[in-house]
């Protein structure tokens, strides 16, 4: 492992420690690990992998949705084994609204089941609709909107439970590559305006090079991580990074480091 | 105008074109009215019963088997179904046996069903009920098995328990599919027990029919097939739209 895995911005917000997990199939399937990692509070981290390396079983396993096979993952000092913790909010890459519910009912569901006042859930809901530019369409169904705007829709779900660590499963990875840049522009609005801690897992380098603080990349399965590249970009930032010579040189680095965990992953190691 | 419009209005026109040909052939005997009455004499037939409570009773037992068929078949199809769907090794089991259910002519079985019940309206409804749950029952396990599975994890990220995310989730999310099983369980309750009624039983719409047939009584007869067809086609229609409504919001633009 090398030896800057974990980060330096401490306190960590949270943290894997020997992470692994095998699932119960004939044979047996070493997915994933041993992974360590922390992430600092505040911090936006990308995974970045070939496909089938675990990056989604790492998110699931710090969501709270799977248990390690080996090892603990903690969030907020305490340990997360396999229950979904309070303070975490999840986006994935399906299409997660509920068909039979209005956009409005949609982004309130959690908080009337959680039993939040109406007044209380009225005024969340209506900030998180007008935040992610649903005002228009909080009476709509989510069949009657596109798929960018339903993605919309359930990260207000997730915004309006004010999490303190955001995880995205390739978010934005149905849409098309204009719609994925101005929603990653929403995204980093979004993690500006909360101070939440955000981890996304991604299959696109340059979304990942535009986004992040930092980006951990991960080789072919089990997936471990094999590189972690810091951005340096400001806290203030855009799209609009993608023109800077800086962003073509990360890029530039993620795909030699992935390049040949990916021909692994394709049966064609070099 | 809209081509669902169109196609709705085009599906009147047929309707309406054979009923006015069926009483042209009849009024001008092409068909024997001794074999058919015309259309217009079944409506007067069927309203002149109406008004003399001659089939109140008939119509009363029917529906109140019909209901309790249908109740039960929906009840013990979807308990059914839900625990089947729990066991993916009874589900493998069974699967061939749904498949073929409807291949099988369950009145056979009348004559056990009178044995075991008595000469009582208890046969008519096991008959009903015998139809119309394997139809739930197939529903149901297609409805939960069309459940995405994001929208289960969304459930545990909202950390709602097993009993809300059964009712706020899983069971919306099955809604379109367990209202086609509502829809087909009423239909196979109504004919099960109005076939039912046909082959023994001392009342019922099944049972009028049958002895307005046997009497020769050709305009009683004729009146309550029409009071079958139209309280049937009546209410397809309505859980038709309704289906319709439930579909439209889901329906991807």
């Amino acid at each position: 492992m090398p030896a800057d895995m974990t980060a330096e911005l401490a306190p960590a917000h949270a943290t894997l420690r020997g992470v692994t997990r095998v699932y119960d199939t004939k044979p047996p399937l070493h997915a994933l690990g041993p992974i360590d990692l922390d992430l600092a509070r505040g911090e936006f981290f990308s995974v970045v992998g070939p496909s089938g390396c675990g990056k989604s079983t790492l998110l699931d396993v710090l969501a709270g949705l799977s248990a390690p096979t080996a090892g603990t993952a903690t969030f907020e000092g305490n340990v997360v084994a396999g229950r979904v913790p309070d303070g975490v909010g999840v986006v994935f890459q399906e299409d997660a609204s509920f068909p039979w519910l209005s956009v409005s009912d949609n982004v309130a569901f959690g908080l009337r089941r959680a039993g939040v006042a109406a007044a209380e859930v009225a005024r969340r809901v209506d900030y998180s609709v007008g935040f992610m530019g649903l005002k228009d369409f909080a009476a709509s169904y989510p069949a009657q909107l596109s798929g960018g705007m339903r993605q919309r829709v359930c990260i207000a779900r997730t915004l309006v439970q004010q999490p303190r660590l955001i995880l995205l499963d390739e978010p934005f990875g149905a849409l098309d590559q204009q719609t994925r840049l101005l929603m990653g522009d929403e995204l980093l609005r979004l993690w500006r305006e909360t101070g939440a801690t955000v981890l996304l897992i991604t299959h696109a380098l340059d979304e990942a090079a535009m986004l992040s603080d930092r980006v951990g990349v991960m080789s072919a399965r089990p997936g471990r991580f094999i590189d972690l590249v810091q951005t340096g970009w400001a806290r203030e930032r855009d799209s609009r990074v993608v023109s800077d010579p800086h962003f073509g040189e990360l890029t530039a680095r993620l795909w030699s480091s992935l390049r040949a965990e990916s021909m692994k992953a394709i049966g064609r190691p070099e | 105008m809209t081509r669902r419009a169109a196609i709705a209005w085009t599906r009147v026109a047929v309707v309406v074109g054979a009923v006015l040909l069926l009483e042209v052939l009849c009024r001008t005997a092409v068909i024997n009215p001794l074999t058919v009455i015309p259309p217009s004499a079944m409506v007067v037939a069927l309203w002149e019963m109406l008004l003399s409570g001659d089939i109140t009773g008939d119509i009363a037992q029917t529906f109140s088997t019909v209901l309790a068929a249908f109740i039960a078949s929906v009840v013990v199809g979807f308990g059914i179904g839900a625990l089947v769907h729990a066991l993916p090794r009874v589900r493998r089991a069974i699967d061939p046996l749904l498949a073929s259910y409807y291949a099988v002519p369950f009145f056979v079985f009348y004559p056990l069903l009178v044995a075991l019940f008595g000469l009582n309206t208890l046969p008519l409804v096991a008959i009903g009920f015998i139809s119309a749950t394997p139809a739930m029952m197939i529903a149901t396990l297609i409805g939960l098995d069309r459940v995405p599975p994001v929208l289960r994890k969304v459930a545990r990220i909202q950390r709602l328990g097993r009993v809300r995310t059964v009712l706020s989730v899983t069971l919306p999310s099955a809604l379109p599919h367990l209202f086609s099983g509502l829809k087909l369980a009423l239909a196979y309750a109504f004919i099960g027990v109005i076939a039912g009624e046909f082959i023994l039983s001392g009342g019922g719409l099944g049972y009028a029919i049958a002895y307005a047939y046997e009497s020769f009584e050709n305009r009683t007869m004729y009146g309550l097939m029409l009071f079958v067809l139209l309280t049937a086609t009546v209410t397809n229609g309505v859980l038709a739209a309704w289906e319709a409504h439930i579909a439209a919001r889901r329906r991807r633009a």
